[in-house]
């Protein structure tokens, strides 16, 4: 299982819910499982098969840069973000 | 410098060889944007409105068109109909096509003084230029709205009728359901605040203000454009990343980014100000029309008024302790002018504000806000020092209510590995602790500060780092040199950094090593040089470049000397070895001789790779300084500035202390004297260097650096951005060391003469 940490603004969309357990083998699955439990949820953070533009996610305390490809395994630790720019 | 022991002995990694592009620089032969010279070229200006908000109402060029010379005149409907389309504006910053078009030319409002309403272009500059005065636009203005705190009031003037608040990031979310002038809202929490602060001996609650800072680039924003009657579009500009050009211009031009090749020239600055396209689409639009190329630049009040500068910000700061110093609770609000269109850097501001530290309870807000002021931009660090500035100088009232020192203070309440970000994830191998300890173990530090109205302050300043799509090419020559073509823009000294890392993975010297910037048709994608992204994300290209080739010249020595392959090595001296020759000898073969025998021996040897890698490093950095106040005039002077940083692996000592120091010097600047002056007609009144007071050498002493080298697991050679930490503390610090001085805290920057003086009448009354 992986466990999706819901930001605090976003948890409208997940009752009030701060982590969320899933199933998945890749962001797009665990999204995509996500989705299952709260629709609105996951339509907040996946446009267009792809992270909505402006968010980022972090796997096991990593940003990742390989969008909903980027793989997860048993255990790991999801967390959304804004995304963040640079000078 | 302060290496800790994880960091590894190499050969070119740590010396300071001769820049590459230091000759042509010296002597004048780079070529920069303003240099592009081409047959037939026609010259570009833009028509800018001179009121902050207003409906434009009519445009008239017919004068402007019967001008002698003059071959065209432009508006907002001149681009194809923009739509919704995210835009990307730096690692992470988004817009859409809507509003960037907007910026580079109004449709039916104007937003802030000196946004573009139309543009001309002739046979020269002068036409053109007078040109623009026969342009006819009638305007209806509209009341101003540009302090960050008005604009959210719902009194305020709406500048955009269909903006609503959006929770987390612009483009993301659901919106709110009214029209309002705050973009967006993100929040970070974590524990139970109330049960912080209720546990605290102390509280400090503070406001602050900080002004619009511009990045002060000594060269101007210029574009030059050439549209083929092949439908292919050629650009030369002043970028910091030529790909994402590409991708801006296709999106606002809408054609395929095939069809369009962009040459990023030699870069005068860019410190995050260097993202964004103004003049580019516009010049292509004039080249479309005309058939010929076009050039623009701009002026510097149009660099200062309609540019990106950084946020102007309100921010609040609530943070308990106990009497032994930990920290308990903190409360952060934070609201930062995006300018005209949404898109401030608040969320960077928001995961720095706290991140020296380990809190256990705390909440962050963060508001985008728009406001009748050009659209902000990038600028170094961005959306970090005003955060810090703010929380900075609460930890440095807190240690002195506490009669605590202020680095004990810090160290007792440090991040660490472990720790966890506000944006959830936790950090790795960081190195606060160790900045911490090299400031409190300065002589710098321990040294006694003489003399009246003398003070001394410090400060720590974060900031995340990013990596990002790098792509090179290496080519060895038959004299032992390596032709390296990249396409990453070099702002900051990245050719020397890169050839360093390449010459290191390959076991040769720096000066072998012959590195080329290209344009987006000579090489494969390459991300923005930006985020302090580049010596990290370059130097995973260069070290996995370098083992291809080592694998590749291993085949072929084991090929000339006819022995198996698992039997000949690739040492980091760049020698090769295989078995002992039939007398016994060893076999032996240096990099420049096999290259030599690479044309006679199967061809010569390239290879070529495109990395994204994760894991880039944070860093940390924290200051010392000792001013001087002239209690007759408010001014403040430098006497002593240590900028103490945690680099990762310093490739370039030379560099990266240079890095260090300018930022610094641009942090004095927000500081001490630059400031955006409004006029209540939302006009800049300083826009020039004249008034907008950059720090020169005159106003800087000498900046002490140490380099702390905590080397980033992340990276082979553990390289940690460092570009943007530096100007993070400044503000913080010079603040602290104004109120040891004169013992009086400031709360607005910059901390100018003025802002003093009225602070030590106050306390005289």
């Amino acid at each position: 299982m992986v466990t999706v940490v819901i930001p605090s603004p976003l948890r409208r969309f997940s009752g009030g819910v701060e982590r969320v357990e899933v199933e998945g083998a890749s962001l797009r699955q665990v999204f995509e499982n996500l989705g299952r439990h709260y629709p609105e949820l996951r339509d907040r953070i996946v446009y267009d098969d792809d992270l909505r533009p402006g968010i980022a996610v972090s796997i096991d305390d990593e940003i990742t840069e390989d969008g909903l490809l980027a793989r997860v395994r048993d255990g790991s630790v999801v967390h959304i973000m804004p995304a963040m720019g640079g000078g | 410098m302060v290496a800790t022991p994880e960091k590894p002995q190499y050969k070119v990694i740590g010396t300071r060889p001769i820049r590459p592009d230091g000759t042509d620089k010296v002597i004048g032969r780079a070529e920069y944007g303003i240099d592009v010279r081409l047959p037939g070229m026609l010259y570009g200006r833009i028509k800018r409105s001179p009121y902050a908000h207003a409906i434009i109402k009519r445009i008239d060029a017919s004068k402007a068109l019967a001008l002698p010379g003059v071959k065209a005149v432009i508006t907002h409907d001149d681009f194809p109909p923009p739509g919704d389309t995210a835009m990307t504006m730096g690692e992470g910053g988004v817009s859409t096509a809507r509003f960037m078009l907007e910026g580079i030319m109004a449709s039916k409002k104007v937003l802030y003084r000196g946004q573009p309403v139309a543009a001309v272009c002739a046979t020269d500059h002068h036409i053109a230029e007078d040109a623009l005065e026969l342009i006819e636009v009638e305007y209806e203005p509209l009341p101003v709205v540009s302090d960050v705190r008005e604009a959210m009031s719902d009194a305020a003037p709406v500048l955009h009728e269909n903006l609503r608040t959006r929770d987390m990031a612009p483009l993301s979310q659901t919106p709110s359901d009214k029209p309002t002038n705050i973009a967006s809202h993100l929040r970070f929490a974590r524990g139970d605040v109330q049960a912080g602060f209720a546990a605290a001996d102390i509280v400090v609650e503070r406001e602050f203000e900080t002004s619009m800072f511009h990045q002060g680039y000594i060269e101007p924003h210029n574009g030059t454009a050439f549209w083929n009657r092949d439908g292919k579009l050629t650009v030369w500009c002043s970028t910091q990343g030529s790909f994402s050009v590409r991708a801006n211009l296709a999106t606002l031009l809408q054609i395929p980014v095939s069809q369009i090749n962009v040459i990023p020239m030699e870069i005068g600055g860019g410190f995050g100000g260097k993202l964004v396209v103004y003049l580019e689409p516009i010049a292509a639009v004039f080249s479309k029309i005309t058939g010929k190329p076009v050039k623009m630049m701009m002026t510097r009040d149009e660099v200062f008024e309609a540019t990106g500068p950084t946020s102007g910000t309100y921010i609040r700061v609530k943070m308990g302790a106990k009497k032994d110093g930990t920290l308990t609770a903190a409360e952060v609000y934070l609201a930062y002018e995006a300018g005209a269109f949404p898109g401030s850097p608040v969320g960077a501001g928001a995961t720095c504000a706290l991140a020296p530290y380990d809190i256990e309870n705390y909440v962050i807000d963060g508001y985008d806000v728009v406001v009748n002021k050009p659209k902000t931009a990038a600028y170094r660090a961005p959306g970090a020092p005003a955060a810090e500035f703010a929380v900075e100088s609460v930890v440095n009232e807190i240690a002195k209510q506490l009669d605590i020192d202020p680095i004990d203070l810090r160290l007792k309440n440090a991040a660490k590995e472990g720790t966890p970000r506000p944006t959830g994830q936790k950090f790795g191998r960081i190195g606060a602790v160790e900045v911490m300890q090299a400031m409190k173990d300065h002589p710098h530090y321990k040294s006694e500060i003489q003399g009246p109205d003398r003070g001394r302050g410090v400060a720590m300043g974060f900031w995340g780092n990013v990596g990002g799509e790098r792509s090179a090419t290496a080519a060895i020559n038959p004299d032992g040199t390596i032709k390296l073509v990249v396409g990453n823009v070099d702002i900051g000294g990245t050719r020397a950094a890169m050839a360093m890392m390449l010459a290191e993975t390959l076991g040769i010297s720096a000066e072998q090593v012959h590195p080329h910037v290209v344009g987006t048709d000579d090489i494969g994608a390459t991300g923005l040089t930006g985020g302090s992204s580049s010596a990290f994300a370059i130097g995973w290209t260069m070290y996995e470049l370098g083992l291809e080739l080592r694998k590749k010249l291993t085949e072929r020595a084991a090929r000339i000397w006819e022995v198996p392959e698992d039997q000949v090595t690739y040492g980091d001296d760049g020698v090769i070895r295989g078995p002992a020759d039939a007398e016994g000898k060893p076999r032996e073969m240096s990099f420049k001789e096999i290259a030599g025998r690479l044309a006679r021996t199967g061809g010569a040897i390239s290879a070529g790779l495109t990395t994204q890698k994760q894991g880039a490093g944070p860093a940390y950095g924290g200051h010392i300084v000792d001013v001087e106040v002239d209690r007759e005039t408010g001014k403040v002077t430098i006497l002593r500035y240590t900028a103490v940083q945690d680099v990762g692996t310093a490739i370039h000592p030379s560099y990266v202390e240079g890095q260090i120091q300018g930022g610094v010097a641009q942090g004095v600047g927000m500081a001490l004297t630059e400031e955006y002056y409004w006029g209540p007609d939302g006009r800049m009144q300083n826009a020039s260097f004249l008034d907008y007071r950059m720090p020169t050498t005159l106003d800087l002493p000498m900046i002490d650096t140490v380099l702390v080298e905590v080397p980033n697991p992340g990276h082979p050679y553990g390289v940690r951005g460092v570009g943007e930490v530096p100007i993070v503390p400044p503000m913080p610090a010079i603040q602290a060391a104004i109120a040891d001085a004169i013992g009086v805290n400031l709360y607005k920057a910059p901390m100018s003469p003025r802002v003093v003086l009225e602070a030590l009448l106050d306390k005289e009354r």
